[in-house]
């Protein structure tokens, strides 16, 4: 497993996502109410809308474009609909956040 | 005897308890008890002053006509029978005889209405209908009860119910205007059970009172809503709640009295399905609560951030989701214009990046040109930014825009430093655009210049958050050409003035505007603009266009608020107040590097090459 540095901690609001490249990759970023910091694939199973704009609640984000909720811990879609996208665990060491690949 | 005539009190005197009156002219009078009585009189003046004959009131007949053939009265300046009628019921009576006259078709006479009325007196609730006063002939029912605070009285003539009054409580209030309008006969009832709250768990429940009502009986006085009515429209539509029914029927719109027996029906045609919970609508799944039951709470537990009204109105979910939040960061705003700190991340991308979200995650960026109007250096700042920053599309939007599409996320602050102008709010729930035809200055039908009306008008209003966007316009003469029938506030040049059209709708929810009023000055189009654009962010439902907030609120009821001077003036104070506070933020967002950062910047990082 590949641990990437991706940001420093103070780089991240509370509940406003962050996209972040990695060669072909992006991922979106957040951290929740409770400090801790999630990384999903930033692109919605529904038809790609970036999930790094959306508006989080809890461990939710709403997809900005047509309103999936998805949990950014074991990235399932919520009912009524149905997916889900791709997690990656974070690290947080020395105010460095890192994602592992 | 001595009467003080023409007199009006500035002060009850005295510190303990009354020592007297002090009036605006100066003079006093000693008093040991001070009774308020407060009433209103007729405004006859245009009758007597054309010879009709009026005596408290202009005297009419049966079919509400004056002495005078053509000349027809209703409401409260009309005496009919001897009785001036003081309230709001009477009044749609007598419309509806004066319309069958005055089309001609073969009406009922009219006799006269019972009223009722239904108040709170230093917090007391009060009903009183029909005669209740005792005399020879009448005898009467009446209960005091010294422990719960209730007195009731319901006065009988031939066996019949003739009038009632309640104090403290008076749900029983429409169950005997029933009986009363009906002339039961009540010598087989037995007399204490005509006063048994439904409350009290007597043999008679409410329920079983609208059962045996007549489907033809009216149940909403105010609008001539008949149980047959409000039944089929449960049915029908498969209403749940009294809300729906109102919206649907109009029943207990107006004054509100008969929402108990509405609610009976409801019971009544749902049976089981009947849910107490579901009686109002809930905001979002988060809460029970009504916008309006919300908005409450706000204001008397003085609420001031999002996060603490879903705490301590016990939100099921504790942080909200994607529909509450955004609406209650509007209601707080709306709520406390001055101190509220808006919260970024309850706002919907677009609102929190100022940019309209596209399929693709590009941005579209519209920049504010006053009704329309715009000139050749911003179409060459236009141009070069659309060159520059690799503008996909350039199109022109219906409200009579410049639209440039495909903007990357990142690139928005700079693109909005390089063209300098102002934002158009075209992703905004605020006033989007203020469309306007080319007017007086140059059209030979054009009566008002109706350009530069469209420019003040969206200056004024531009940046003011709405419950949903709000789209305006003007035209000069009636051909419209700027479409102002299918606008939340469409003017409409005319002769020597302006109509007013309000609720249009263009969109989802096709609709024409309803004409709110005529006007004869550009004044009066903003004093009328902002006291409706106030009253619908103070009362409509978040995401909730005019159009159908128009339709719920009754056009009716916001053309009370707005013709009355005084609520008028208190909305456009409270307008002028909320738009002291705006802030254009384009120009906000290009003057804060931290916003940049947090809002648009994106991260990066190099990865090992088999990833
Ligand atoms: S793309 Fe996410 S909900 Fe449609």
């Amino acid at each position: 497993m590949e641990r990437i540095q991706v940001a420093y901690i103070n780089n991240l609001s509370e509940r406003l996502g962050k996209s972040v490249k990695l060669g072909n990759l992006e991922i979106a970023l957040f951290k929740l109410s409770n400090g801790e910091v999630r990384a999903i694939e930033n692109s919605c199973p529904h038809k790609g809308g970036l999930l790094s704009q959306g508006i989080v609640s809890g461990e939710h984000v709403f997809c900005p474009l047509h309103d999936w909720k998805i949990c950014t811990g074991d990235g399932e879609v919520q009912a009524p609909d149905e997916g889900c996208v791709r997690t990656y665990k974070v690290e947080i060491q020395d105010e460095k956040v890192y994602v592992c690949l | 005897m001595n009467f003080l005539l023409n007199k009006q009190t500035e002060k009850i005197i005295g510190s303990k308890r009354v020592k007297g009156l002090l009036f605006k002219d100066g003079s006093k009078v000693a008093a040991d008890l001070v009774v308020m009585a407060v009433g209103i009189r007729p405004n006859v003046q245009l009758a007597k002053d054309s010879r009709i004959h009026v005596n408290r009131g202009i005297i009419v007949d049966d079919y509400m006509q004056t002495d005078s053939p053509n000349i027809h009265a209703v409401g409260e300046c009309a005496e009919h029978r001897e009785v001036v009628y003081g309230l709001v019921a009477p009044l749609y009576e007598q419309g509806k005889i004066v319309a069958e006259k005055i089309c001609g078709v073969e009406g009922k006479k009219y006799e006269g209405s019972v009223v009722s009325t239904q108040l709170k007196v230093s917090g007391v609730d009060v009903f009183s209908a029909g005669r209740f006063m005792d005399s020879d002939d009448t005898k009467s029912i009446k209960v005091y009860d010294d422990f719960e605070g209730v007195y009731k009285k319901v006065v009988i003539q031939d066996n019949k119910v003739i009038g009632a009054v309640l104090f403290g409580n008076i749900s029983d209030g429409p169950k005997l205007l029933g009986m009363i309008n009906k002339g039961t006969d009540i010598s087989d009832l037995p007399k204490v059970s005509i006063l048994q709250s439904s409350a009290d768990g007597s043999s008679e429940s409410p329920v079983i009172t609208v059962i045996t009502m007549a489907n033809s009986e009216v149940i909403c006085g105010c609008n001539g809503v008949t149980k047959s009515t409000i039944c089929e429209a449960i049915v029908e539509n498969g209403l749940t709640t009294v809300d729906q029914v109102k919206n649907c029927t109009n029943a207990s719109r107006s004054c509100g009295g008969c929402k108990p027996l509405v609610q009976d029906l409801l019971e009544h045609t749902l049976g089981d399905d009947f849910d107490q919970s579901d009686i109002k609508e809930a905001i979002c799944s988060c809460t029970n609560l009504s916008r309006e039951e919300v908005i409450e709470e706000i204001k008397g537990k003085k609420l001031k951030f999002v996060k603490e009204v879903m705490n301590v109105l016990g939100w099921k979910n504790d942080e909200g989701c994607s529909k509450c939040r955004p609406a209650l960061n509007y209601y707080l705003g709306m709520l406390y214009p001055s101190e509220y700190n808006d919260e970024e991340e309850s706002r919907f991308v677009n609102e929190r990046l100022h940019a309209n979200i596209q399929a693709d995650g590009t941005y579209s960026v519209v920049p504010r040109m006053y009704g329309g109007v715009t000139n050749a250096n911003d179409l060459r700042k236009i141009a070069d930014v659309s060159d520059k920053y690799d503008v996909a599309m350039i199109k022109l939007t219906g409200g009579q825009r410049i639209d440039l599409l495909g903007i990357k996320k990142e690139d928005l602050p700079k693109v909005w430093a390089e063209l300098d102008m102002p934002s158009g709010y075209a992703y905004g729930k605020a006033l989007r655009t203020v469309k306007t035809c080319v007017g007086s200055r140059f059209c030979r039908f054009g009566t008002q210049d109706s350009t530069q009306l469209g420019i003040d008008l969206e200056k004024k209003f531009e940046r003011l958050n709405t419950p949903h966007k709000v789209k305006m316009s003007v035209s000069a003469c009636p051909r419209n050409c700027a479409e102002s029938g299918i606008k939340d506030v469409g003017i409409v040049g005319v002769d020597g003035g302006f109509e007013m059209y309000v609720g249009g709708n263009g969109g989802t929810h096709l609709r024409a505007g309803d004409l709110l009023c005529t006007v004869k000055t550009e004044e009066e189009v903003f004093e009328f603009t902002s006291a409706f654009l106030q009253y619908y962010r103070e009362t409509a439902n978040y995401l909730e266009r005019t159009s159908k907030w128009v339709e719920r609120t009754g056009l009716e009821h916001v053309r009370e608020m707005l013709f009355d001077q005084k609520s008028r003036q208190q909305l456009v104070e409270r307008m002028d107040e909320s738009l002291t506070h705006t802030k254009d933020p384009w120009k906000e967002i290009v003057e804060n590097e931290n916003k940049q950062e947090k809002l648009f910047q994106n991260l990066s990082s190099a990865v090992p090459s088999r990833v």
